[in-house]
């Protein structure tokens, strides 16, 4: 397949993740290399792979050298390791001039360590199935609809009831957490662009945008 | 001065144990407790089971009220990882990690992190015997071994 915008993107780790990964971009047109440490791994994907995945520790100042990591577009390391995914990406980064270093997190924990040391992109899938669980379970009155930025920032809504506390609360008189904005209040079907003097009546559902860390502020406030 | 120290290794143990003769006040960390053996029964010092990369771990051993951070495992990445750690998460003020490869070593001490290369170190102290020169400054040795895409 023919890509307008090739990238060269090195793939450090040959688990599942960076197999699927690397055969994923080379079907797409990008040029990819996959750095393996262990010697049985590069043989059992060599002969799908061919001269694609590579023997050598992706920490290794002259593999890095060998594989031409001063030209890369992406180095996405997705080691079973944090520590080796935090030292190639920022080796990439600091010697190699790698404009842009995506790291796997194993322990979630790590995503903010990861970021504030200079790691472009992380990517947590405990941290991204946690999110989607999240979405599916009702959490009393506010539901969230949607996660944007890997979760950052949700879009959730709220129904008034017969028995809420905000029930004929005007929108300038919610005490809302910080951070949010209400975007839309749907009313008997109908989406309204509500105004600061919209009161809330029975049946309504407030949807709003809103850093997640706040969302449970909201659902105090939607109780 | 308060000081924790991952790894109880050869190393660790050794540092651990003279840093607490001296009347320092010293945690250390490893990930198995049969390592703790190493130390001699003078240690008085805090003796904390738990991965070093791990920050229940970290604040289990108060790093967060350390003077120092030493990371002395045998994985160059994980000492790099938790000194980043303890320096970025816990702002312990001095952290110093042992690294093996010479490369890795002097790409993050240009990063500002203080780093021990014991193989730069060891070897060049071993050529300076063989060769009955007297012993240079550590900072003569950091650069034996070295090599990288700026190296002609």
């Amino acid at each position: 397949m023919n890509n307008k915008n090739p990238m060269y993107v090195i793939v450090v780790g040959a688990g599942k993740v960076g197999y699927h990964l690397a055969k994923t971009l080379i079907n797409e047109g990008h040029e990819v290399l996959l750095l393996e440490k262990d010697r049985n791994t590069v043989d059992t994907f060599s002969d799908s792979l061919g001269e694609l995945i590579v023997h050598g520790d992706g920490c290794e100042i002259r593999t890095m050298s060998e594989v031409g990591m001063g030209r890369a577009n992406v180095v996405v390391a997705v080691t079973g390791d944090d520590e080796d995914n935090l030292v190639v990406c920022q080796m990439a980064k600091r010697k190699f001039g790698v404009p842009r270093t995506i790291a796997r997190v194993n322990d979630p924990k790590n995503e903010e360590l990861f970021k504030a040391l200079g790691i472009d992109q992380t990517v947590s899938s405990t941290r991204i199935i946690f999110n989607l669980l999240e979405q599916q379970i009702e959490t009393g009155q506010v539901i969230p609809l949607a996660a944007l930025k890997r979760g950052d920032i949700e879009v959730v809504e709220a129904s008034i009831t017969a028995s809420s506390s905000v029930l004929g609360y005007k929108i300038a008189q919610l005490d809302l957490p910080q951070k949010t904005l209400i975007i839309s209040v749907i009313r008997d079907e109908y989406a309204i662009i509500p105004h600061s003097d919209t009161k809330l009546r029975e049946g309504d559902s407030v949807i709003a945008i809103i850093k997640s860390e706040h969302e449970k502020e909201l659902r105090a406030v939607f109780e | 001065m308060r000081i924790v120290i991952l790894g109880c290794g050869r190393v660790g143990a050794t540092v651990a144990t003279t840093m607490c003769r001296d009347g320092h006040y010293v945690t250390i960390i490893d990930k198995s407790p049969d390592s703790f053996r190493r130390l001699t029964a003078d240690f008085t010092g805090r003796q904390v089971l738990g991965n070093g990369i791990d920050e229940e771990t970290m604040q289990e051993a108060e790093v967060d009220k350390a003077d120092a951070f030493l990371a002395v495992t045998n994985g160059d990445n994980r000492n790099i990882m938790s000194v980043q750690m303890a320096k970025v998460r816990f702002n312990v003020p001095r952290v110093v990690a042992r690294i093996y490869d010479p490369n890795r070593a002097f790409a993050y001490s240009e990063l500002g992190i203080e780093t021990i290369c014991t193989t730069c170190v060891g070897a060049g102290l071993m050529r300076d015997l063989i060769l009955g020169r007297p012993f240079g400054d550590i900072h003569e040795y950091t650069h034996l071994g070295q090599e990288g895409p700026e190296n002609e």
